[in-house]
């Protein structure tokens, strides 16, 4: 559960003071508090994947809310597009006074196509030009006072459930995209796989991701202290999370419950011991939400700066018709 | 007697109403998230008190921070003073409360206007604070983002002396050099010497007089609309009774049967924390209990921001003039510079160099595209 501010209730201050009272420093926590409800937050979130693996899905599930433009029932006229495209929509939320402005970006046709070379191109171009965008905000002369962050916070990318392994594309896809944005691979469609099969599976797929050097969300690397390499040690291990999304309600043992029925039972998606997708949600929005945030500022984005600031020539606007990448 | 602001709690319980679970996404916490972060790193605060000797400056901070951070000042006598030019000495303590950390910084201003000729004594005092903007914006503007230090000062106490009618010419002064640089709160020091009435009059007065020179004080943001009665009241109240005239004590007395912070006269105990006797309350509870976030974020959003603005545009006019490729940031001297320093200073200065030139070249290209 999430770790509220422990009152200790005594203080100390260091200085040698011996007289009476409480000051009221401890207030600050409310008035940040304050501000922030204030001004709301956003989270840009992007799902890749090719289709048909619930994508959509899921993120109805999570947010509770017909957040992705597909409606529940896919169309099947709907064509698969030739390139990958990205697609962003975004819908404000609001709970417990809390608003949050929550982008959705979709990249349908990423793995769809017969040859799939570089399919992942578009997606790290799209990711670049929002780094690019809050930088050419923050060297600004009269800047914003809240620069509109489109940066992708997280990347959710979803792993067929072969059963069997990780496939290229995953492996090329993920090893060039984790140092320029938080990577969290999942495991789609899970209610194909009985649970031990999915054990097994997802050691192969750890054991692959370790093999193949990539660090995914939470990084190793990031851990702030012990406090925290813990909590995420024990994250990790537990990662990727199998899950099974939807966002039909059936009635079992007297509880309305999210889920999918067949004809051999209902698949409970909020039942742990059905599919990983509680433990997902927490992980995601009940304690790491910020966290995705604050490494995709302090981290991905210091480095893409730094390397942009490193560069000859400057800052060059990016036009829409460069088909080359730079260097980045 | 101490007062609080009250704040209400926006997050709701989690109930046991399986509709309610059932539509809880789990978002709500994020204040909590954001705050376990701060909490952990620590929040830190820079005060600057300013006005002459012997109003009681230190004995104030200490008594708004329950600390003796004066322990060992030395007075000097009236002779010494004679050649003395303002300084400006830095204190940090670092307090916690109820697992909360500060790192405050009272930076303080020994020497002003003590001299005969007062003459811009403000000087090294815009100075400072400039110089906490530029050192600021070049680490900002660095490659190596990570460990900023925020050494900005985000919150001026200003004391007026009680025996006059009024500001006088160094207080106009003073604040006019410095109220767009930083945030000012006029205080009017020692109260204890004056009646309510005398109070008050002073109080009206200096509200005119600030008005009249057109002097920016720290304004209190307003009220949200869905803020409960009483809390508009109080803060009706705290705007209704600026400038704050405060008393300070770094004894503690007994009076009406407790042990108080206080002055004992012969005639009376004066009680710090009495609201019927001085404003210290009021202003304790305004600086750290409800208003400390917000000075900290219009010294970064206003102030900051109006010195980044002003510097980039001189650069780039500078640069547009001179054609030439050289750093125009107006270096300010640093005191005793050795070798590792003057490394480090160089290698910030290519940096920052190279920062410029790309800095221009967005502009003028951003210039030529609007053209």
């Amino acid at each position: 559960d999430i770790c509220l501010i422990r009152s200790s209730g005594t203080h100390s201050s260091t200085g040698g003071s011996t007289l009476l009272g409480y000051i009221g420093i401890d207030t600050i926590i409310e008035q940040m508090r304050k501000k922030t409800m204030k001004t709301g937050f956003d989270f840009n979130i992007m799902v890749v994947g090719h289709s048909g693996l619930g994508k959509s899905t899921l993120v109805n599930t999570l947010f509770k809310s017909q957040v992705s433009r597909r409606s529940a029932g896919w169309a099947r006229d709907e064509k698969i597009p030739k390139t990958v495209e990205i697609k962003s929509v975004s819908h404000v939320i609001e709970e417990g006074g809390v608003k949050m402005k929550l982008t959705l970006v979709d990249t349908p046709g990423f793995g769809d196509q017969i040859n799939n070379d570089n399919c992942w191109e578009p997606i790290s171009k799209f990711i670049n030009e929002q780094y690019e965008k809050f930088l050419k905000e923050e060297v600004n002369i009269t800047r914003k006072k809240r620069i509109p962050d489109t940066r992708v916070h997280c990347c959710l990318y979803f792993i067929s459930p072969t059963g069997h392994s990780l496939r290229q594309l995953d492996i090329e896809f993920m090893k060039r995209l984790s140092h320029s944005v938080n990577i969290i691979p999942i495991i789609a469609k899970a209610d194909t796989m009985t649970t031990e099969e999915r054990q097994e599976f997802k050691q192969r797929v750890r054991k692959e991701l370790e093999m193949s050097g990539i660090e995914f969300y939470p990084q190793k690397e990031f851990d702030d202290d012990m406090e925290d390499k813990s909590d995420n040690d024990k994250i990790r291990e537990a990662m990727p999370f199998a899950v099974v999304g939807s966002d039909k309600e059936y009635q079992v043992n007297g509880k309305r419950v999210l889920g999918r029925k067949t004809a051999w039972g209902v698949v409970e998606v909020e039942n742990p011991n059905h599919c990983e997708f509680a433990q997902l949600r927490d992980f995601l929005i009940r304690s790491h939400l910020q966290d995705l945030k604050e490494v995709t500022h302090n981290i991905h984005y210091e480095t893409y700066r730094a390397k942009r600031l490193n560069e000859n020539g400057g800052l060059h606007p990016i036009s829409s018709s460069d088909t080359q990448e730079s260097n980045l | 007697m101490t007062s609080n602001i009250r704040y209400k709690s926006r997050i709701p319980v989690k109930t046991e109403d399986s509709t309610e679970e059932k539509q809880y996404v789990g978002f709500a916490t994020l204040p909590n998230q954001v705050h376990r972060k701060s909490v952990k790193k620590g929040f830190d605060f820079t005060l600057m008190v300013a006005g002459e000797s012997g109003m009681g400056k230190s004995t104030l901070v200490n008594s708004l921070f329950l600390t003796d951070l004066y322990k060992d000042r030395k007075l000097l006598n009236a002779e010494e003073r004679i050649n003395q030019t303002v300084e400006i000495i830095k204190h940090t303590v670092d307090i916690e409360e109820k697992g909360v950390k500060l790192k405050l910084t009272i930076v303080d201003t020994p020497g002003f206007g003590d001299a005969v000729n007062n003459n811009q004594c403000w000087k090294p005092i815009t100075d400072y604070i400039d110089q906490q903007f530029e050192q600021y914006f070049r680490d900002e503007s660095g490659l190596n983002r990570k460990n900023i230090q925020d050494n900005r000062v985000h919150c001026c106490l200003y004391f007026i002396p009680p025996f006059g009618h009024g500001l006088r010419p160094v207080d106009v002064e003073f604040m006019k050099a410095l109220h767009e640089k930083v945030n000012i709160i006029p205080l009017i020091a020692k109260a204890d010497c004056l009646t309510p009435n005398e109070i008050k009059k002073l109080k009206d007065r200096i509200r005119e007089e600030i008005d009249k020179f057109g002097i920016k004080v720290y304004q209190f943001p307003e009220c949200d609309s869905d803020e409960d009665e009483e809390f508009k009241q109080l803060d009706k109240e705290l705007k209704e009774c600026t400038p704050f005239a405060v008393i300070g004590s770094n004894t503690v007395v007994e009076a009406r049967g407790q042990r108080v912070r206080g002055r004992l006269y012969p005639w009376g105990i004066v009680e710090v924390e009495n609201q019927s006797h001085c404003d210290f309350v009021k202003l304790r509870n305004m600086l750290i209990r409800s208003h400390m976030h917000d000075l900290k974020d219009v010294t970064c959003d206003v102030h900051y921001e109006n010195y980044r603005a002003q510097c980039i545009q001189e650069m780039t006019s500078k640069l547009a003039q001179d054609n030439r490729m050289e750093s125009p940031i107006p270096i300010l001297p640093l005191s005793t510079p050795d070798v590792d320093t003057e490394k480090l200073i160089k290698m910030k200065d290519e940096e920052l160099k190279r920062m410029q030139e790309m800095l221009t070249k967005m502009q003028q290209q951003m210039h030529d595209k609007d053209q």
